[in-house]
């Protein structure tokens, strides 16, 4: 059920999650290598961000447990999350930039009010960040100047303003263009491996992903139907791997949503066999 | 008719559970208050936000109530001689009653209403998630902060439109009826007492002030995270804070009159 075995940073054991009576997560174990960009894939609404919430403390899982760099996410008190997440880095879905701010101020942010720098080495610092996502003169522009790629990967230099351990990304590449699209999984990759972090990404992009991420799992329904490697995911022949990285119509996820018989709904019952309808 | 009774129930309820989770909130506030005070830049930031940018409505609104007092005073007063009372009418009126309470109704609509679709606007675009997921708490920087700027805002901007109330009052009396300069001074002075009128307004402008911050700060932290649901907080604030205003203005008055 796991990656290769290295020291894990995030370990997901058995975890169960609803909202009221309906189950999000069922029995959901998974582990996250120390050092590696791990992609957690599925279908829209499968439960992929609540387990990035799991991770960081919003929410509470209602069965098993949630181990972030060795410590029980659900055992910690207010001031133990927080703790634990300055270790933390968080790409929201769109950015989530705060919108008086400029692009400097924003990166400049968590430096502020985190630590005690002087002004001159926050500056430096954050024209560093900016420099790594290729944006430094971008620093003045407020959020409403740039594009949705721009944005996102302004998100992705605040989110390793403090050189977190742990980077997390809800859907990095939801609405952008090919270019962004793999600028932004280059960079994500390259500062992962410039930072010595761990990342994990929420996403359903299967063909940026295998370029880009070390190990992949699956989850549908709430469930892990698979994981692996990018090599061994394109070989895979389950069927919802299968379906899931060549795109397919029709599988183990079904085209169409749960209804009545069509032909009874049409009026056509009378008219044409069951089996026909079919 | 049962289903009016239980829609009047159930509407009931909804509103009785929302003033319970507005104290709730009120009480998170104040325990997240510390940030604004020791870093007070960021107060001051919400004050030049919330008090410096509603000072022209305020002032100019005070200007012209102030006026119209002015006349209607005047047409009243002068069926009995007693024009020179004018600003002992127009300075009353508006310490007591007019400068907090009509103060209170303009920056519910001005600021208030601007703290709401702001607040609820961070929560629709994730930036308050984001900023709790920084390990910022966001009652501590973006809440209490804009509370404490609407407390301070409201007696000082009170203060204000009586100020210039009263000197619109003053145009009127001594421009346009002749009346004395002196005597209107020295009548609003005799009349005016500082602990029964002036603290008494202030008292009121303050506690309006933590009624509409709190409403203000509440409902854009509860609005739902979408586009209509910050249209609707917003307009619960102004609507919302213009009745408790009025509602807390009866009571204030009931337990102020000296009652001799």
């Amino acid at each position: 059920m796991s990656p290769p075995p290295t020291t894990t940073f995030v370990e997901i054991d058995n975890v169960d999650f609803s909202y009221g009576k309906r189950a999000i997560l069922k029995g959901i174990s998974l582990n996250v290598p120390k050092g590696k960009v791990v992609a957690i894939m599925g279908g829209s609404g499968c439960g992929k961000t609540t387990l990035l919430r799991l991770i960081g403390g919003q929410l509470t899982p209602s069965k098993g447990s949630v181990r972030v760099d060795g410590q029980d996410i659900a055992a910690l008190d207010r001031d133990g999350i927080y703790a634990m997440r300055r270790k933390m880095g968080m790409l929201f879905q769109f950015g989530a930039l705060f919108t008086d701010m400029s692009v400097f101020d924003n990166i400049a942010f968590q430096l502020r009010e985190h630590t005690t720098l002087p002004e001159e080495m926050i500056r430096d610092l954050v024209l560093m960040k900016l420099n790594a996502v290729g944006l430094r003169g971008t620093a003045k522009l407020f959020p409403a100047e740039l594009s949705g790629g721009m944005a996102r990967r302004v998100a992705l230099a605040r989110a390793v303003a403090l050189d977190p351990m742990l980077i997390m990304y809800d859907e990095p590449f939801a609405g952008l263009d090919p270019i962004s699209l793999s600028v932004v999984g280059q960079t994500i990759r390259k500062l992962n491996n410039a930072l010595g972090a761990t990342s994990i990404v929420v996403t359903h992009d299967i063909m940026e992903s295998l370029q880009i991420v070390d190990y992949l799992y699956f989850i549908s329904d709430g469930s892990i139907v698979g994981h692996g490697t990018p090599d061994e995911i394109r070989n895979s022949q389950e069927p919802f791997i299968r379906q899931f990285v060549h795109a397919e119509l029709d599988g183990p996820v079904p085209f169409h949503y749960p209804a009545s018989d069509y032909g009874e709904q049409l009026g056509l019952a009378k008219f044409v066999p069951s089996e026909a309808r079919k | 008719m049962i289903n009016a009774t239980r829609n009047l129930g159930a509407r009931g309820i909804s509103a009785f559970w929302r003033a319970g989770a507005m104290a709730r909130f009120f009480v998170q506030i104040l325990a997240n208050s510390r940030a604004s005070f020791k870093r007070f830049e960021l107060t001051v930031r919400e004050i030049y936000f919330s008090g410096v940018m509603s000072l022209v409505i305020i002032m100019v609104s005070g200007l012209f109530i102030g006026m119209v007092l002015g006349l209607q005073a005047f047409e009243t007063l002068q069926k009995y001689g007693a024009e020179e009372t004018m600003g002992v009418v127009v300075a009353l009126l508006l310490v007591r009653e007019l400068g907090p309470v009509v103060t209170a109704l303009l920056f519910a609509s001005r600021a208030g209403s601007a703290i709401t679709a702001e607040i609820g606007l961070m929560k629709a675009t994730e930036q308050l998630k984001a900023m709790d997921m920084m390990a910022i708490d966001p009652m501590a920087r973006v809440v209490a902060p804009r509370f404490w700027a609407g407390v301070i805002s409201l007696p000082l901007l009170a203060a204000l439109f009586c100020a210039t109330g009263i000197f619109g009052g003053y145009i009127v009396a001594i421009l346009l009826v002749g009346v004395d300069a002196g005597v209107f001074w020295s009548n609003m002075h005799a009349a005016v007492d500082f602990r029964y009128d002036v603290l008494n307004g202030f008292v009121k402008a303050c506690v309006f002030g933590v009624a509409i911050s709190i409403i203000a700060t509440f409902e854009g932290f509860d609005a739902d995270p979408t586009a209509e649901g910050v249209a609707r907080a917003t307009t619960r604030t102004v609507v919302t804070s213009a009745l408790t205003v009025l509602l807390l203005d009866l009571i204030l008055t009931g337990f102020m009159l000296r009652g001799d």
